[in-house]
């Protein structure tokens, strides 16, 4: 008897419970979308408040700390309005797919053209003719990639060829998901290019380079903690601006910046994406935010967080920091989109590199 | 009797020693490091550390998650463990299944099926787009990352127990004229309450810690959409360490607080025969 009951039972009772716990799963989830919606999709354009979304790339969180306040600063002056900028940092790619994927970055500010092309030919958030609406390429400063090796240089480490000698090792991100790391894989393309003479001669290069890499981290930034924190490995192909920084503020004393004979000129640039901006009525205060990265307030702010100043009288001031040397510039790869085609897409050199590692 | 499978007091030393400094080196020896890297600068700047407003954001946005998606599970795992061990029903294994799959399945893929979903290019993406609505690199996307990686934990804890105790109880109740829902409430839910608040702590606990999944759907957005692990990450990965081990040591007491209670659960419960009272 206990038992048809059951069977009874079987049929109604758990079955409700069961539609009931999922209607609640859902009510839950469709509330809460229900409060984002409404606090974001508010225009505001006549707001007292405004806020700001930049999405960049890994080094540059102590540099747009400073300017978000210079900047807030100037627009409360001159509009009586004021204005938080959020922050969100990650590897160049990375944060490239997360603003594809629907992140609401209202300007990007990234490591390479290539990762906000990607943003315009993926979405229609922004004119694919981006790159021009801004002075200099839309890139506000410039920088190198430059090596960082322990005090006193114990491996004797002064040129890119010393990096592949035996027993050395190397820290770069990886190119797949950080910028710096392709900066760094077409800086040392450039040299073996420049000493072998061909591009079989480079990548014979790169390839023992890679050999000698004992983590790829996914970020800049990532890369830096594993040399200077865990101790990893000899040399760090680092940004400029990032080896100073570990240079100067984080380890005095434990590093030494090593200069080689040749390097990549890199142009981190800025965008409005201006899909975001218009939903959110933040065109306005968007591009003024990035327009004011050009003026001489910012770009003394930006030569002191070691990053290579486009205006020319901050630069000659800094000039003693930022050494000169021989620098290729993307265009001798073709520009990004064929350096990224060649180098980095799925089944790249890059690619081929890493499996002959492997194998 | 002793003699043949116990090991000799030599040997039962050298293994309790053994399974001690194995406890000390991998276990002990890096939760006091989060604790004395934490102090390391001082308790103001550990203080600091803790109140200041990302750090604030962090934490309440953890809580909300926690908030949010252990009642859902409680709430599902109560039922499907019910539906699953009281009464037999068709695809009744592949329930079982389904419900275990969020353990088979890594984080970071966990993650990326909202993004597939409900991404700006996801199947979802252009209707949500259309009506305004935010999931991914928002609370909501990481209520569900969170929720679905906790799934199984009540669940799991409850089907064992409520597979042992039988359908007797129930039976009884319902052949006295109990109904459906007073057989639940009064005979089921008491007989399960330990096994229960055991599945609630593990479940809360890992919602909490959750990195792996949330990383995916967060968007890293200072003060808006970090959780705790990840605003770790953060501080960490901008040479701030003092601070970044202050917030993980938040996470580290959580997880002793939680290993506390489970072993007085795990006390009660012995005491009462695996939840029977």
């Amino acid at each position: 008897m206990a038992r048809i009951i059951n069977k009874a039972a079987g049929t109604e009772v758990p079955r409700r419970r069961v539609v009931a716990g999922l209607l609640a799963t859902a009510a839950g989830v469709a509330m809460l979308a229900g409060c984002t919606s409404k606090s974001d999709a508010g225009n505001q354009a006549g707001a007292a408040t405004i806020q700001l979304l930049n999405v960049s790339y890994d080094p540059t969180r102590e540099l747009y700390k400073d300017i978000n306040t210079a900047f807030a600063k100037q627009w409360q002056a001159q509009h009586g309005q004021s204005v938080t900028i959020d922050m969100s940092h990650g590897g160049s790619g990375k944060q490239s797919r997360a603003v594809i994927d629907g992140l609401g970055a209202d300007v990007v500010t990234l490591a390479l053209a290539y990762d906000i092309d990607a943003i315009a030919q993926k979405t229609k958030l922004l004119d694919p003719n981006w790159q021009s609406r801004l002075p200099d390429n839309s890139a506000p400063y410039t920088s190198t990639i430059v090596f960082l090796v322990r005090k006193g240089n114990p491996k004797g480490i002064h040129d890119w060829g010393d990096l592949v000698k035996p027993g050395v090792q190397v820290i770069t991100p990886n190119p797949k998901t950080s910028g710096g790391a392709r900066w760094n894989f077409l800086a040392a393309w450039a040299y073996g290019k420049k000493v072998g003479g061909s591009d079989a001669a480079a990548q014979k290069y790169v390839s023992r380079l890679f050999a000698q890499v004992p983590v790829l981290d996914s970020g800049a930034r990532g890369a830096t903690t594993t040399f200077t924190e865990r101790g990893i490995g000899d040399v760090l192909l680092a940004w400029e601006n990032e080896a100073f920084l570990a240079q100067n503020e984080l380890g005095k004393g434990k590093f030494d910046i090593v200069v080689p004979s040749i390097s990549i000129l890199a142009e981190p640039p800025v965008a409005v994406i201006d899909g975001n901006a218009a939903k959110h009525g933040t065109n306005a205060v968007a591009t003024a935010y990035l327009k004011f990265l050009y003026t001489p307030q910012a770009q003394e702010l930006i030569a002191r967080h070691y990053y290579r100043p486009r205006d020319p009288q901050v630069a000659a001031k800094y000039g003693n920091l930022f050494p000169r040397l021989d620098l290729v510039t993307i265009k001798d790869f073709g520009g990004w989109q064929a350096a990224q085609a060649r180098y980095f897409a799925d089944g790249g050199v890059f690619d081929q590199i890493e499996a002959g590692i492997h194998h | 009797m002793a003699g043949t499978l116990a090991p000799s007091r030599t040997g039962r030393v050298v293994l309790m020693v053994l399974a001690f400094a194995f406890l000390a080196l991998f276990i002990v020896a890096p939760l006091v490091a989060v604790f004395v890297e934490a102090l390391s600068k001082g308790i103001a700047t550990y203080g600091a550390a803790l109140v200041e407003p990302d750090a604030l954001s962090a934490i309440k946005l953890t809580l909300l998650v926690a908030a949010i998606s252990v009642p859902l599970n409680v709430l599902f795992g109560l039922a499907a463990s019910w539906a699953i061990t009281k009464f037999d029903f068709p695809a009744k294994n592949l329930l079982i299944t389904l419900i275990d799959l969020p353990f088979s399945v890594s984080p970071v893929v966990a993650g990326l099926i909202y993004v597939l979903l409900f991404g700006a290019q996801g199947w979802l993406g252009p209707w949500l787009e259309a009506h305004n609505v935010q999931i991914i690199f928002a609370v909501p996307g990481i209520v569900l990352a969170t929720t679905f990686i906790t799934f199984p934990f009540v669940a799991r804890e409850l089907i064992p127990l409520m597979e042992e105790q039988g359908r007797d109880d129930e039976e009884a109740a319902i052949s006295l004229g109990a109904s459906g829902w007073q057989a639940f409430r009064k005979v089921t839910l008491p007989n399960v309450r330990w096994a229960l608040l055991y599945g609630v702590l593990l479940c809360n606990a890992r919602a909490m810690g959750e990195f792996g999944a949330v990383s995916v759907v967060s968007g890293h957005i200072r003060g808006k959409t970090n959780t705790m692990p990840l605003h770790v990450e953060i501080l960490y990965n901008e040479y701030n360490f003092a601070a970044a081990f202050a917030v993980a040591s938040l996470l580290a007491l959580l997880a002793l607080a939680t290993l506390a209670l489970k072993s007085i659960l795990e006390w009660r419960y012995g005491v009462h025969g695996k939840g029977h009272p």
